[in-house]
């Protein structure tokens, strides 16, 4: 079944988890609608917790129902999810190494209409931040499925990141993702763009527009942490030149990450991401992407600007 | 109900002998939080030598009865408790806090055995215990989650973010021990920020309040045997005491929070407890 909408498939793929293992519970604080920790709720009404606009006390309770053996996700906006119930993921789940899955929906700018309060563009930046945490940004909803199938397969704490909307998916349906590999999408051989979550697709519509004046590489990078050094190194080991693009602050996400891996590479890197700016609302995600530079032509910018350095 | 004398001076010598285990472990100029531990020491002594259902060999046993220190700058009266147990050796607590060692300055669950959560930011153990208590509700097991929370940790809003939901899921398997010794680091509670009064707020969250002294080893397993009885609402025991109770110079001292002792008082602590 393949799907178009990252959090669609996180809820279905949760039901499809949740018939097969009894220990996967939900918890919601009151964004079920919206998580789509809905469908699971309507398919094991037991397996679910409501725990009210209480992301902290739900974070932390998720901690303690993974001590009794079953497998939490957590659900709520990423900003919520992962911002609002930081310490407690950090005090608890990290330090402890808990099996709790941590859901942060809606991430980036997709929540084009609440703005910046709603618009998580620091979370992979946090989170990769803490130690033992995995952190998963997946292209689109058929590695969402994917991605939710190894978070529960891995034992450990784990974010997720899920874009709201509805967008074509650039990676093939069924593909087993494996956590921390790195997965080159298109050869090339100048310049490597390096790309995560929903600007994977616009990563591949430049580099194709480029076709036969730069030889662009795109690498999907759907496992933020742990970052395999080896891999990445070895992508660009051919390529002059490295860009990067991510629905995030350039501070901290997967730029800063790519730039930490090669920091004795020598490679010139350039960052497509949100300028240390918040978010703001737009009437559609389209509008919101456009203002904050997060487009295939700013890739291509990148790019092109990258192959004559 | 009522109690054997036999059975109640037991548990106050075995109190007492983790009140000395406590200044043992911290020992000589290193800051330790004895205030707060010997608050909490009968209570907690209480619960694991008389109240509840436990392995020292087998620590995660499925079938048992849980304690979670939301306050968990008392790790120390933790440790004395469980190692005075069984669950290890009592010689090792006098490498608490030094490199290398499996007792932490917090509850550390991956290093320590016995420990079931990490704690040390307050006012996240409540909600712990209830998603253990949800969890032991969910696969049927009839046992208990205990979580001792401190009188300055309630201002923390996760406490009733936590107790809010304890009512709404009607935990009756969760028990929270309020360890009201009345004074936080900097000072008397009343003076500093206050929390008080602190029953009603309980009661009105929907939980069965019981008040004790919480010195008095009789009014304590009396109320954790009472708590059995509470059906389809958690309880909470509010119990009075006196922080750094035990040791006549630290009995109601706000720098004994988290304390030094000299030479010249680790003797005197020592002895006092003897």
């Amino acid at each position: 079944m393949s799907y178009v909408n990252q959090r669609i498939a996180y809820g279905n793929t949760l039901i499809e988890l949740g018939k097969k293992n009894k220990n996967i519970v939900v918890l919601d604080a009151d964004l079920g609608g919206s998580t789509m920790g809905k469908m699971f709720e309507a398919e094991f009404p037991d397996r679910h917790y409501e725990m009210g606009i209480a992301e902290a006390n739900m974070t932390s309770v998720a901690a303690g129902l993974a001590q009794t053996g079953k497998i939490p996700f957590t659900n709520s906006f990423a900003v919520f999810a992962g911002g609002r119930a930081y310490d407690q993921i950090r005090q608890t789940i990290a330090i402890g190494k808990l099996n709790v899955k941590i859901c942060g929906s809606s991430s980036g700018l997709s929540d084009f209409g609440d703005g910046s309060t709603h618009q998580a563009i620091e979370d992979m930046s946090i989170m990769r931040a803490i130690p033992n945490m995995t952190v998963l940004c997946p292209a689109d909803a058929n590695e969402a499925v994917e991605a939710v199938k190894a978070m529960v397969e891995m034992d450990g704490p784990c974010y997720i990141r899920l874009n709201r909307n509805d967008y074509d998916n650039v990676t093939p349906e069924g593909k087993k993702f494996t956590v921390g590999i790195p997965d080159i999408l298109k050869e090339g051989s100048e310049i490597a763009v390096f790309a995560t979550g929903y600007m994977v697709g616009l990563a591949m519509e430049a580099a194709r527009e480029l076709e036969g004046d730069i030889s662009v590489k795109v690498i999907n990078v759907s496992t933020i942490k742990p970052i395999n050094e080896d891999a990445i190194k070895d992508m660009v080991k051919a390529c002059k030149a490295v860009v990067t693009a991510e629905e995030h602050s350039v501070v901290g996400g997967l730029g800063s990450a790519i730039a930490e891996v090669l920091r004795q590479e020598c490679k010139p890197i350039e960052f497509v991401g949100i300028n240390d700016t918040f978010g703001c609302s737009g009437h559609c995600y389209q509008d919101v992407l456009d203002y904050h530079g997060l487009t295939k032509v700013h890739i291509a910018d990148a790019i092109k600007k990258m192959a004559v350095l | 109900m009522s109690y054997s004398e036999e059975l109640l001076r037991g548990l106050e010598i075995k109190a007492r002998q983790i009140r000395k285990d406590v200044v043992i472990s911290i020992g000589v100029g290193v800051a330790g939080h004895i205030g707060g531990a010997n608050s909490a020491a009968d209570i907690v002594t209480a619960l694991y030598f008389y109240k509840m259902k436990h392995d020292p060999k087998n620590p995660k046993m499925k079938d048992r009865d849980r304690f979670l220190l939301s306050k968990g700058h008392v790790a120390i009266l933790q440790y004395a408790t469980l190692a005075e147990a069984g669950y290890f050796p009592i010689e090792d607590l006098k490498t608490t806090k030094e490199i290398g060692s499996y007792l932490q300055g917090h509850p550390d669950a991956r290093k320590t055995p016995g420990i079931e959560a990490g704690t040390g930011s307050l006012g996240q153990g409540l909600s712990i215990g209830l998603g253990m208590a949800l969890g032991l509700k969910a696969d049927k097991i009839d046992r208990k989650v205990y979580v001792l929370v401190g009188d300055g940790e309630i201002a923390e809003g996760q406490i009733w973010e936590a107790a809010m939901a304890a009512s709404a899921f009607k935990a009756d398997n969760l028990v929270a021990i309020l360890d009201k010794n009345t004074l936080q680091a900097n000072g008397a509670i009343a003076d500093r920020f206050d929390t008080n009064p602190i029953s009603p707020k309980w009661e009105s969250f929907g939980w069965e309040v019981m008040e004790i002294d919480g010195h008095n080893m009789e009014e304590i397993i009396s109320a954790l045997d009472r708590a059995g009885d509470i059906k389809e609402k958690p309880t909470v025991i509010i119990a009075n005491t006196v922080k750094g109770k035990g040791i006549s110079f630290t009995e109601n001292i706000v720098s004994y929070h988290n304390g030094m002792l000299t030479k010249e008082t680790y003797k005197q602590a020592l002895e006092e407890l003897s």
